[in-house]
C-alpha cells in the first residue's frame, strides 16, 4: 500500500460539472484536480452530494444530458472531455471501467453474467466464442466465484449480494483495463462481505497492475484500502494527501471534524463529535468556504473567499485557512 | 418450474375458462329478451308449430340438460345450426373467423411498426420537440373513436382519392390485405397511442437505470445498449398491454367491421344478436373466449423469454 512514485496516469484539472435543472444550476463539482499514479488506489471521501459520484461520472463522461463538463480529465496524455464519442466507447471497458454500489440495479436482471461479460469482449477483444466463454471463466476464476463454469450461465437474480458484486467486478474486468473507478462498490454489503470485496479488489490492484479510484464515505474503507485521499466538500476537494498522514493530523477543519464523527479502533474509547448542520445547497453562489457555517474554527477570513488548496506538507495539501491551527493541535494532542 | 411445465400448466388453466364462459353464454343467452322460436317463425305462428320446433331445438329439455349438451357438442366443435342462415354455425364462423384474425393481426404489426420506433425517439428525447409532437400526435389518435377516424380515413384515401376500396374483402390473398389495410390502419392508431404511451414511460424508467450506465461504462456501442439493455428490458411490461389490447380488439372489431363492411366475426356477431340467432352467439362467444386465452398464452411466453425472471 506504498504510493508509487511514478508519472500520473490519470490528471484532472479544474473539472467542473454544472447540471442545469427547471430550478436553475447546480454546480455539483468544481475546480476539482486531482492525480492517480499507475498502480496507484486513490479513495474519493465526502458526505453524500458532495460531488464524488458526479467527478467519477465526469472522468468517463459518463454524465446525464442535463450535466455539462469544463477542464480537462488527461488520461495518458489525450483530453477526454475534448476526445469523440467513439473514441471514448474505446476508452470505457477497456482502458477505464467502473463498478458500482448497487450490483443488483448495476447487472442487467435479464442477461446472464455470460452475456453480459460476452458482449464487452465483443466490444474490446477481437477473440472467437470459445476463446470468450474460456476468458468468461477465467473472469469468475479470477474474482473468486466457486464452479464458475456453471456460474456463468446463471442470471444476477440467482446469485447472493457478494457474490453479485464480485460478478461485477469480473464483469467490468473483462478487457483488462488500466484504471478501475469504484463508486462505492461495499455499500451495499454487509460488514464481513464488505471486508472480502475490499480484499479482492486490492488484490486484483495489485495482480493486474490497475490503478483505482474508490468513492466511499467510509473513512474506514479508506483507511484500510487507499494510498492517498482526496476529501471533498460541497463539490470540491478540501484536502488531499498520503492517507497515513492526511489521517493522523488532518490540514483542513471538514477533515478534522470527519475523523473525530468516526468511531476508531486503536484510541481509547473518546466521545464522538457529530459535525452540526448540514452541507451547503449548491444551487446557489456559495461565498467563501462551503464549511464556514459548520466549522468550529472559522474566522472572518474564511467567509470572505473561497481559500485556495495551498502546499500544507509532502504531497499534501489543503484549503483551510486554519491549516496551521490544526496542525499544532494535533502535535499538542 | 421449468418452461414445459410451466406452458402445459397455462394450457389446462384455459379448461376451466372455457366451461365458466361456456356457462356465462349460455345463461346470458336465455336471459335475453324474445324467443327465437317466435323470432323465426313470425308473430302469428300456430302454437302447435313453436312447440315442434322448440322441442327440435331441445327447448324443452331441463336447462341443466341444455347446458351439458351445449358443452359436449362445443368440445367436438358442433354448435347446432345458425337459425338465421340454416347452415352449421362452424362452418359460418370457419369463413368470417380468419378475416378477422387477419384485420387483428394486421392491426397489431402496424400499431407495433408505429409505437417502437417512435416511442424510442421520444424517451430519447425527453421533453423535447420531437417528444412534443410524438406525444400530441398520438394523444389526437388515442382520444378519436375508431368510428370516427375510419369515416375520415374513408372519406379522404378510399372515396376522394380512391387509393384503396371502400369496403369489402376482395378475392384473393393480396386483394384481402388490400381491402383490410384502411380497418387494420383505423385500428392500429389508437393501439398504437396506448403502446407508445406505456412503452415511452418504461422506457424512460429504464434508461435510469444503472444497468444502462454500466452497460455504456462497458463501451458498448449505442445501438446495444439501446436495444439490449434499454428496449428489451422496457418490453416487459409493454408486452402485456399489448396481449391485453388484442384480446380488446378482437372485441372491438364490431366496430371497426361494420364501419368498412368487412365481413368478420364482428359483422356476424352483430347480425346474430339482433336475430337472436343464440348458436352463433354462443359458439361465437366461445371461440373468441378461446382466441383471446390462447393470445394471453403467447404473451406471457414472450415476456417470459424476454424476462428469465418469470419461470426461474
Amino acid at each position: 500500500m506504498s504510493a508509487r512514485l511514478t508519472e500520473p496516469v490519470l490528471r484532472v484539472d479544474n473539472l467542473g460539472v454544472r447540471f442545469d435543472t427547471p430550478r436553475g444550476a447546480v454546480n455539483a463539482v468544481s475546480g476539482v484536480s486531482l492525480t492517480v499514479g499507475a498502480g496507484e488506489v486513490l479513495g474519493l471521501v465526502g458526505e453524500s452530494g458532495s460531488g464524488k459520484s458526479v467527478t467519477l461520472r465526469a472522468l468517463m463522461r459518463l454524465l446525464r444530458r442535463n450535466a455539462t463538463a469544463s477542464g480537462r480529465v488527461i488520461w495518458r496524455g489525450e483530453d477526454l472531455l475534448a476526445a469523440p464519442e467513439r473514441r471514448l466507447r474505446e476508452v470505457r471497458g477497456r482502458e477505464i471501467a467502473m463498478i458500482f454500489q448497487e450490483p443488483m440495479t448495476a447487472l442487467n436482471p435479464v442477461l446472464t453474467i455470460a452475456q453480459q461479460i460476452d458482449e464487452s469482449l465483443v466490444a474490446h477483444r477481437n477473440l472467437d466464442e470459445r476463446a470468450r466463454r474460456a476468458r468468461a471463466v477465467e473472469l469468475l476464476d479470477l474474482v473468486g466465484i466457486p464452479s464458475a463454469s456453471v456460474r456463468l450461465d446463471n442470471y444476477p437474480h440467482e446469485f447472493s449480494g457478494g457474490m453479485r458484486q464480485r460478478a461485477m467486478i469480473a464483469i467490468a474486468l473483462a478487457a483488462e483495463p488500466s484504471l478501475l473507478l469504484a463508486d462505492e462498490p461495499t455499500t451495499a454489503l454487509d460488514v464481513t462481505i464488505q471486508d472480502q470485496i475490499l480484499k479482492l479488489l486490492l488484490g486484483l490492484v495489485a495482480d493486474l497492475g490497475m490503478a483505482m479510484i474508490l468513492v466511499t464515505h467510509d473513512l474506514g474503507v479508506v483507511a484500510e484500502t487507499c494510498d492517498r485521499v482526496c476529501v471533498m466538500y460541497a463539490g470540491r476537494v478540501v484536502e488531499s494527501g498520503p492517507v497515513s498522514a492526511v489521517f493522523a493530523s488532518p490540514r483542513h477543519a471538514y477533515t478534522h471534524a470527519l475523523l473525530r464523527s468516526m468511531p476508531s479502533g486503536e484510541a481509547a474509547r473518546q466521545p464522538l463529535t457529530p459535525i452540526q448542520g448540514q452541507p451547503p445547497r449548491l444551487d446557489r453562489p456559495i461565498v467563501g468556504c462551503a464549511f464556514a457555517p459548520r466549522c468550529a474554527f472559522v474566522m472572518d477570513a474564511c467567509r470572505a473567499a473561497t481559500p485556495p488548496l495551498m502546499l500544507v506538507g509532502e504531497g499534501r495539501e489543503a484549503a483551510c485557512l486554519a491549516a496551521d491551527r490544526l496542525a499544532a493541535l494535533e502535535t499538542v494532542a | 418450474m421449468n418452461k414445459t411445465g410451466y406452458i402445459a400448466a397455462r394450457l389446462l388453466q384455459i379448461v376451466p375458462t372455457f366451461i365458466l364462459i361456456g356457462l356465462v353464454v349460455f345463461v346470458l343467452t336465455r336471459l335475453l329478451p324474445g324467443d327465437p322460436v317466435s323470432a323465426m317463425l313470425g308473430d302469428r305462428a300456430t302454437d302447435e308449430a313453436v312447440n315442434r320446433l322448440r322441442a327440435q331445438m331441445g327447448f324443452d329439455r331441463s336447462i341443466w340438460t341444455q347446458f351439458l349438451l351445449f358443452l359436449e357438442r362445443a368440445v367436438t366443435g358442433d354448435f347446432g345450426s345458425s337459425i338465421a342462415y340454416r347452415v352449421p354455425v362452424t362452418r359460418l364462423i370457419a369463413e368470417r373467423l380468419p378475416v378477422t384474425l387477419t384485420l387483428t393481426g394486421l392491426a397489431t404489426i402496424f400499431a407495433l411498426l408505429m409505437a417502437v420506433p417512435l416511442a424510442l425517439v421520444a424517451a430519447l428525447n425527453a421533453n423535447r420537440w420531437p417528444d412534443y409532437v410524438i406525444r400530441v400526435v398520438f394523444q389526437v389518435g388515442l382520444s378519436s373513436p375508431i368510428f370516427y377516424v375510419g369515416l375520415v380515413l374513408l372519406t379522404v384515401l378510399a372515396a376522394w382519392l380512391r387509393i384503396f376500396p371502400v369496403g369489402g374483402f376482395g378475392e384473393t390473398m393480396l386483394d384481402h390485405l388490400w381491402h383490410l389495410f384502411l380497418p387494420a390502419i383505423t385500428l392500429a392508431l389508437s393501439f398504437a397511442a396506448v403502446i407508445m404511451r406505456n412503452l415511452r414511460a418504461s422506457l424512460m424508467e429504464v434508461l435510469e437505470a444503472e444497468f444502462v450506465e454500466f452497460a455504456r461504462a462497458k463501451g458498448l456501442p449505442r445501438q446495444i445498449v439501446l436495444m439490449r439493455h434499454v428496449l428489451r428490458n422496457a418490453l416487459i411490461t409493454t408486452v402485456t398491454l399489448v396481449g391485453l389490447h388484442i384480446g380488446a380488439l378482437l372485441g372491438g372489431a364490431v366496430i371497426t367491421e361494420s364501419v368498412f363492411a368487412v365481413p368478420g366475426v364482428g359483422r356476424l356477431m352483430v347480425d346474430s344478436i339482433f336475430a337472436r340467432d343464440y348458436p352463433v352467439i354462443q359458439a361465437l362467444t366461445l371461440v373468441l373466449a378461446v382466441i383471446v386465452s390462447v393470445v394471453f398464452l403467447v404473451t406471457d411466453l414472450i415476456q417470459m423469454t424476454l424476462d428469465p425472471r418469470v419461470t426461474r
